[in-house]
């Protein structure tokens, strides 16, 4: 506890995937000066806009100990831009020294020259989206990459001394059990020291999901996805993965430490459009409601759209004067205040780049988080991970003993593991992670 | 417009006219009534919207009359004014009880008969019971206008039927207006002016009685003889209660306070109680100072002859379906009720219906006028068994079906009357085997109609028959059909269990030749009903320990969503709140999870059946020999 990292989203990309619902553009320019070429320094501003925020509400966060590029494709970027914001976030709030500093990379925009800047700026992690190794599973995904490029890129990101992971999706339409296997082999005979695979989560609104609806393409299926987990699973931890989070396999020491992190419920700035940011910092302060009262107070820029203005959801919630926010609807507790503030950037380039020549931190809303939300959600992200959930947290954070009947069942049922004070999810309460998160929600009388 | 000069209470009798109207659904009875009032000028055309006299919310979707209403309205016939009294009727099999009431009240029946349909066994049956009353018939042809209409082939049909000549039968159009001055006036020159005693002791028949949230029960009532006056003492001889009338009035069109009812009038009395059982349809209305000897003979009380379980969804909601039901009894004799417990649904009302509209109507009208969220069981007929050891038991419910040997099993016949163009004769005496009906006679009504009687159990009529009938007959058949005693049959009561355990409201008592249809169709049904659990659950049905059709829904196995990152956190804790929220819909059966949606879907009792079920049927059939 107590970190602070920072997400810098990059929402562009050379083409859209059929899968993909990110919030991603194609387009180079997308007006209101909100382009490629200029968009290292937006995401500059709106570092120093947060960071006057932090300031004047004496937020108070330790230097930042990992930092994330996410997109969209970042590596789209000339390497010096994402070095100018590594430097700008050490400038504006100090870096750790042992800070992880990761791009997400798609293996056909970097080459080992770009690597090489990449390390020389700081950059000490890269992600690449390999998908799968299969090229028809790739052309079903809409990727333009080669099983090839992986394979250089990897090979070169090792050879210049930064960690590499890849990421891979299974249960891709038309994907078999073999093609599967083919990818998780021929992953880890790049001889990466980090896997994250993905079930295809279908989204209705995308290419994928119409095609799906037309009957254009078989729809992902649920069984052939969790044979898939499992496959996946044991390759992995056979060749020394061990599953650090649902869809995550490193060696020990490899582990993603932005990404644990989130599981934690750590604090996050995050910045570019539509990212999401995360302060527990506010916590036990009444500034939370303050600050969103003020935000949302300042008039809505004319003409573009919405900015932070008291028609989200958050005031909406909110509105009510006689209700004290962070006030527990049930007695009993101490821990009255809203244990965190979580806040979301306009999702769009130009309404967002619009927002900060307003003058304004372009968050499209917030909602803050009491302690029901914070239960929920402590809950949900530990339950990820092989530590677990300690019950005496746990009957801390609800104010309540917990229900051994329900846990219990779920032990039976094979779904959980007491280990100590601790309960853990079997590999079959990884796969059946939200029955379990209920339950557990359950027994903490969350119903 | 006319201005009424026969005030109420001081009408003579010999210028009244009391009738009603009988058609068959469709055959545009409301729009008569309607252009009748419009002519009469009591209803400003710009108030004049389509079926003034329906006035529930469903009777107007459905087009449909349920409740019989009472209109006073002028009409001038040669210088004379007349006070006619006009009282609208149900058109459905399921209501004829209703229509018997509103003959009562009446001189004179319009029959009304669709000119491009011709007539409808419903209308027959209530042609012959207005005839049984002595009423005088105006036989009628409506739609006159429209193309398709063939009315001399119909009103030499009619005149047959009823023994008049072809000229006689009226031609008119409600939807043009064509005609309608004509007809009223024939009802005027025809239908005989009440014959009640003015001078005698008030007695008046109570035909109908309606709750009204805001005045409480209003009662619609027949005068008969003497008069009622406003402030005067009443009694229910019946009930043997008395109460002080708050408002005598006439419905023209809308309610309107009279100082008094005379002999031979038809109005309303409003007494200002709640109680809904203090104002029973067909009971007799005296006044307390001077009151009648002998009570009107009144009505018979309906015979439920379908029955179902009716549940609220939340069980919290049980007293307020007790307090609907009251309420709905009071106008509609017809339904009974006591209360009922399931494992699986909770407590609720077993409830006796008319037939399968009449109990849609009734869960139609807890839905939308009282708010109820109701699952309802499989209707179900009433069986008289008798056991080996000699124990009788009378069965409305398949959980009341006796375990043990079973001597006999009677269930309830009806003689069944149904109308159709001959070219469907085949496959309506088709359709009629499958129901094991046993045919009787068939006439030609007219070269190109007929009318086919069938004997058949009630519960063959009450599932889906109706239905049935009138896609094989591409809607032109109609049916009508009345109780003929009991029959002893094969029967069987199969139960469905889920992960062993048995789900009283899925149990059905069917025929034996049909007991794999059911129990296959229900687990298939069911299967795909109920979501993937975390384990195997299998669907069984099962006749006592016997299984004789199996489903088994495999085990959900995963159920996580992939990702979960910065930007995903909130969506996936509101997704989780969110199945949460709906977890609450679900019934725990066991450890099964089975959403409110599965029940009503599984009991709704649509039988479409691919080829799968069919297979799986002869091969269930097949295996027990």
């Amino acid at each position: 506890m107590g970190s602070y990292q920072v997400y810098i989203h990059v929402p562009f990309c050379m083409r859209r995937c059929g899968y993909c619902d990110f919030n991603t553009y194609t387009a180079r320019d997308l007006g209101g000066g909100a382009s490629r070429e200029h968009y290292a320094d937006l995401a500059i501003q709106e570092m120093r806009m947060v960071r006057d925020w932090q300031t004047s509400r004496g937020l108070i966060e330790p230097p930042v100990s990992t930092i994330f590029f996410g997109g969209g494709t970042p590596t789209i970027l000339p390497a010096q831009d994402l070095v100018r914001m590594v430097e700008a976030v050490a400038d504006l709030w100090g870096l750790s020294p042992e800070a992880e500093i990761t791009t997400e990379a798609n293996p056909d925009t970097v080459d080992r020259a770009y690597l090489e800047q990449l390390l020389r700026g700081g950059i000490n992690r890269v992600s690449f989206g390999m998908q799968s190794a299969v090229p028809s599973v790739l052309a079903t995904l809409d990727r333009t990459h080669t099983p090839a490029n992986v394979t250089t890129d990897v090979a070169a990101a090792k050879d210049l001394g930064l960690r590499a992971s890849v990421d891979l999706i299974y249960g891709t339409p038309g994907e078999r059990l073999e093609d599967w296997r083919t990818s998780l082999q021929a992953a880890l005979d790049l001889g990466v020291d980090h896997v994250s695979a993905y079930a295809l989560t279908l989204e209705p609104t995308t290419k994928m999901g119409r095609a799906v609806r037309r009957g254009q393409l078989p729809a992902p299926d649920d069984d052939d996805e969790a044979t898939k987990y499992e496959m996946a699973d044991d390759m992995l931890s056979q060749a020394g993965l061990y599953w650090y989070e649902i869809s995550n396999w490193a060696r020990p020491g490899q582990e993603s430490r932005h990404n644990l992190g989130y599981w934690h419920n750590v604090d996050w700035a995050g910045i570019g459009p539509g990212a999401h940011s995360h302060y527990r910092a506010l916590e036990g302060q009444d500034t939370g409601m303050a600050l969103v009262e003020e935000a949302q107070k300042s008039e809505p820029i004319p003409s573009v759209s919405p900015g932070f203005r008291a028609t989200g959801k958050a005031a909406a919630q909110e509105a009510d004067p006689g209700a004290r926010w962070w006030l527990s609807p049930e007695p009993g507790l101490e821990e009255r205040h809203a244990r965190a503030i979580r806040s979301w950037d306009i999702a769009h380039p130009r309404d967002w780049a619009a927002a900060m020549d307003d003058g304004r931190v372009p968050w499209q809303d917030a909602e803050l988080l009491g302690w029901r939300q914070d239960l929920e959600e402590t809950v949900m992200l530990a339950l990820r991970l092989p530590e677990g959930l300690g019950l005496d947290r746990l009957t801390r954070l609800a104010g309540r003993p917990v229900d051994p009947k329900i846990l219990k069942d779920l032990v039976d049922q094979g779904l959980l593991l007491p280990v100590g004070d601790r309960i853990q999810v079997t590999r079959r309460g990884r796969l059946l992670n939200d029955l379990v998160i209920d339950q557990v929600l359950e027994a903490v009388g969350i119903r | 417009m006319q201005e009424a000069k026969n005030q109420p209470g001081f009408t003579d009798q010999s210028l009244i006219r009391n009738f009603c109207i009988i058609a068959h659904i469709d055959h545009g009875k409301s729009t008569v009534a309607d252009r009748i009032l419009q002519l009469s000028g009591i209803v400003p055309k710009r108030e004049m919207h389509d079926r003034f006299l329906d006035r529930m919310d469903i009777e107007q979707e459905r087009g449909i009359t349920i409740k019989s209403q009472a209109v006073r309205l002028p009409w001038v016939k040669d210088g004379v004014e007349y006070t006619l009294g006009m009282i609208d009727t149900p058109g459905h099999v399921d209501f004829t009880y209703e229509v018997s009431r509103a003959l009562e009240a009446c001189e004179g029946a319009v029959l009304l008969v669709d000119a491009t349909q011709g007539i409808e066994a419903q209308t027959l049956s209530n042609l012959y019971m207005a005839l049984e009353d002595d009423l005088t018939i105006i036989p009628v042809l409506n739609k006159i206008d429209l193309p398709s209409a063939e009315p001399d082939k119909h009103a030499e049909e009619i005149a047959n039927l009823i023994g008049c000549s072809t000229d006689e039968v009226l031609r008119v159009s409600g939807k043009t207006g064509e005609g309608i001055r004509e007809l009223v006036d024939r009802i005027v020159d025809r239908i005989p002016a009440p014959k009640g005693d003015p001078k005698a002791p008030a007695r008046a028949l109570i035909f109908d009685s309606v709750y009204d949230s805001y005045r409480g029960i209003v009662t619609y009532i027949r005068m008969v003889d003497g008069e009622l006056k406003e402030r005067q003492k009443i009694r229910m001889m019946g009930r043997g209660t008395v109460h002080d009338p708050i408002e005598l009035g006439v419905i023209s069109p809308d309610m309107t306070p009279t100082k008094a009812l005379g002999a031979g009038e038809v109005g309303y009395v409003i007494t200002g109680v709640k109680d809904v059982s203090q104002s029973k349809v067909g009971d007799t209305v005296t006044t307390e100072a001077n009151p009648a000897k002998e009570p009107l003979p009144g009505y018979q009380d309906p015979q439920p002859m379908v029955y179902s379980g009716l549940f609220p969804i939340d069980n919290a909601q049980f007293p307020e379906l007790r307090d609907a039901l009251d309420k709905l009894k009071l106008n509609d004799a017809a339904l009974v009720y006591e209360p009922e417990t399931s494992v699986a649904l909770g407590f609720g009302f077993r409830c006796g219906f008319l037939g399968l509209l009449h109990m849609e109507i009734v869960t139609e009208r807890l839905s939308r006028e009282f708010g109820m969220d109701l699952i309802a069981t499989a209707p179900n007929v009433t069986y008289q068994v008798t056991m080996e050891d000699g124990s009788e038991h009378t069965v409305t419910n398949p959980s009341e079906f006796p375990d043990g040997k079973v001597r006999q099993i009677l269930e309830p016949v009806v003689s069944a009357d149904i109308i159709t163009p001959k070219e469907f004769i085949g496959p309506v005496m088709e359709l009629c085997q499958d129901h094991r009906g046993q045919m009787g006679t068939m006439e030609y009504l007219s070269p190109e109609r007929v009318e086919m009687h069938y004997r058949m159990p009630l519960a063959e009529i009450v599932f889906d028959f109706f239905d049935q009938l009138k896609s094989r007959t591409k809607g032109y058949a109609s049916l009508d059909y009345q109780p003929d005693g009991t029959q002893s049959a094969d029967l069987v009561k199969v139960d469905i269990l889920i992960q062993g355990e048995k789900i009283d409201a899925f149990s059905a008592i069917v025929h034996k030749d049909k007991a794999y249809a059911y129990g296959v169709m229900m687990t298939k049904k069911l299967r795909k009903l109920i979501p993937r659990q975390q384990f195997e659950i299998p669907i069984q049905a099962a006749i006592g320990s016997r299984i004789i059709a199996r489903e088994t829904i495999s085990a959900l196995r995963k159920d996580v969503l992939a990702k979960c990152y910065g930007g995903d956190i909130t969506r996936k804790r509101k997704l989780l709140e969110k199945q949460k929220a709906g977890k609450k819909r679900m019934k725990m059966l066991g450890h099964v999870e089975v959403p409110q949606e599965a029940f009503i879907a599984a009991l709704s009792t649509g039988q479409a059946q691919d080829r799968d079920t069919k297979d799986k049927i002869r091969a269930a059939a097949k295996k027990e020999g």
